[in-house]
């Protein structure tokens, strides 16, 4: 009996290994390998032609080092990442307060906020690398006469502004879920106790949303620490630097530099793997830690 | 009696004032909405004008209306410029393939990990959790290595064996196809639906002498069809608006996907931006279409990726 129990425990081990081999296959070369050798390269002179040699800390000096990293992709990041989470985050919840209310065609609006999230990165970026242009609609609309995306001082502006504007959409929708799962009873209750619409806000709805804002603030950080897509598209990292940001970095060292140095760049792509680390658990203490923490 | 008609009087008056207060907010949260609303249509519809005026009227007035009004553009893409038709059909090979394979494999893994008992599945389980929050620039190098040249030059040397490290895959399809059969979010989300899923159906299947494999692809797969749908939707949405990685793989023309297309056609004819602006429609109106077609599941799955993770 104990034998025929443990064969049918060992077939349904075999089911289980199957069942995931092709997502366990994949994962193991394209992320554990993949990790591994990133680590690895890391701490070598790569650069595609010859096999990579061990040089210690070298790499990771030299990116300390560089210039570009140091004046222009280090702060450019942290100063899009600043920008970008917190304006898209607040705009994308205040959103969704407003179409929790009940109000007429929520579904029409629904859809029409989401429409700029399903355009891809690319095609939102020619559309406005040709809205900003200096004959183009945006300054025909207001009058200006600027270059929006060939000057230092504005170009990263706009780039933030089209990202924060096609986010918004998706990041709405998830507070709108979270926003409807908080019962009714709760805001019934602090009507009872004379409770105005912005105390409510800020005393129940806030509160009780606190996990939703962990998880938009997470993924805006993640995601704002790596883009890359609209700015190689829209500025190539110019004019003069000033959009150059870290990932952009890294494909510039890896792979477009005439000089190719993987290493380097590996070296790179491990220090953003830790600061993206380091960030989303500073702030994960910090939204936990500013009050009780609401579980649902 | 005065005092009774007074409070009366008073409380109509707040009750008046609360009307007053409730129809400002509602203008108010109005306003917001047909701003945001009018904001998120401007581009599109920008868009669509502008492909239906003459190339030379790229920044010409009137901009609310296409006049003169012509079809060149699309004639362009569809016959002059052979390359357009080419990247959307690259777009829906690929775009195609990885949604076919990602949905089987993460409902697989998913299954497996919510209802097959099997050593180290934790581990496993929390070791993918973990990689979801992994970003993906650090693998990108490796990755890139693995589906090209390898990461060791000549292959592995294992004695007089040599075993290949990458799979030579660049500029093919198949390149951009392999990394994104499977992906963490997708098994995560599969778990979680087979976890809060009865299990009475699979069990009655399996009692009538089913295997594990027949009651998977006739009873499970079957009955999650709305769940595979939405993980489909937004995988084929990521795959047809995909950027960097089939930017790497990809380097010949012919082989390029819509968004890479459209990306190097702007590089080579920045002049014709009409053109461009009707070729980024051809990218946007399917994913539109199929939105509109299936947004409930859309809007669903996304919702779904907040509650879950708090």
């Amino acid at each position: 009996m104990g034998i025929k129990v443990d064969r049918k425990k060992v077939f349904e081990a075999i089911d289980g290994y199957l069942f995931i081999s092709p997502w366990l296959i994949l994962f193991t070369i394209f992320s554990v390998v993949s990790l591994i050798y990133a680590v690895y390269l890391s701490f070598t002179n790569y650069n595609l032609l010859k096999p990579p040699q061990f040089w210690g800390l070298e790499g990771y000096q030299r990116v300390l080092e560089d210039e570009l990293f140091i004046k222009k992709a280090l702060p450019n990041t942290f100063k899009y990442v600043l920008i970008v989470v917190p304006i898209q985050t607040f705009l994308s919840l205040v959103l969704a307060f407003a179409m929790d209310q009940k109000l007429r065609f929520q579904r029409l609006f629904r859809t029409v906020f989401y429409l700029p999230s399903v355009t891809s990165s690319v095609v939102i970026s020619l559309i406005f690398i040709w809205l900003f242009a200096p004959q183009g609609i945006f300054n025909q609309i207001t009058g200006l006469a600027v270059n929006w995306l060939d000057d230092p001082r504005t170009a990263f502006y706009v780039i933030m502004g089209m990202n924060i504007f096609t986010t918004s959409g998706t990041l709405m929708l998830i507070f709108l879920a979270g926003l409807q799962d908080i019962s009714p009873t709760i805001y019934e209750a602090a009507q009872i106790d004379g409770a105005n619409g912005i105390q409510t806000f800020f005393r129940i709805t806030i509160p009780m949303l606190r996990p939703v804002i962990f998880f938009v603030v997470t993924v805006g950080v993640i995601g704002c620490f790596q883009v890359f897509d609209q700015i190689f598209v829209m500025t190539a990292g110019g004019p003069l630097n000033s959009t150059t940001t870290i990932t952009y970095l890294i494909y510039k060292w890896a792979f477009r530099d005439t000089t190719i140095k993987m290493g380097q760049a590996s070296a790179l792509a491990v220090i953003l793997t830790l600061i993206i680390l380091g960030v989303t658990l500073l702030q994960r203490r910090v939204i936990e830690g500013s009050g009780a923490s609401a579980e649902r | 009696m005065s005092a009774l008609l007074d409070t009366l009087a008073r409380k109509r008056s707040q009750l008046d004032w609360e009307v007053a207060g409730d129809r400002i907010r509602k203008t108010i949260f109005y306003a917001i909405l047909i701003f945001w609303a009018a904001l998120s249509l401007a581009p599109l519809y920008f868009t669509l004008i502008f492909s239906l005026k003459p190339i030379e009227n790229a920044y010409t007035p009137p901009i609310y209306w296409p006049t003169p009004f012509t079809l060149e553009n699309y004639r362009t893409i569809l016959e002059t410029f052979d390359l357009f038709p080419r990247w959307v059909a690259n777009s829906v090979f690929i775009s195609v393939l990885v949604t076919l394979f990602r949905v089987l494999f993460c409902a697989m893994a998913g299954y497996a990990f919510a209802r097959i008992e099997f050593p180290l599945k934790k581990v496993l389980f929390n070791v993918l959790l973990v990689s979801m929050m992994m970003p993906g620039v650090v693998t990108l190098i490796p990755s890139f290595l693995i589906i090209g040249p390898g990461l060791i030059k000549g292959g592995l040397q294992l004695g007089n064996l040599t075993l290949p490290t990458g799979f030579n895959l660049i500029d093919s399809p198949w390149g951009v196809i392999v990394p994104g059969m499977a992906d963490a979010f997708g098994v995560f989300m599969m778990t979680q639906f087979y976890k809060s899923f009865p299990k009475e159906l699979e069990e009655a299947a399996m009692m009538d002498g089913s295997g594990r494999w027949g009651t998977f692809f006739r009873i499970v797969l079957p009955i999650s069809q709305t769940q595979l749908l939405t993980l489909a939707l937004l995988t084929f949405q990521g795959a047809w608006n995909n950027f960097m990685w089939p930017l790497l793989v990809l380097r010949t023309p012919e082989q390029f996907t819509l968004p890479i297309g459209l990306q190097w056609f702007r590089g080579e004819y920045y002049t014709l931006y009409s053109v461009i602006l009707a070729g980024s429609l051809f990218n946007t109106l399917p994913i539109l279409i199929i939105f509109f077609i299936f947004q409930r599941y859309f809007i669903r799955s996304i919702a779904s990726t907040g509650s879950k993770e708090g």
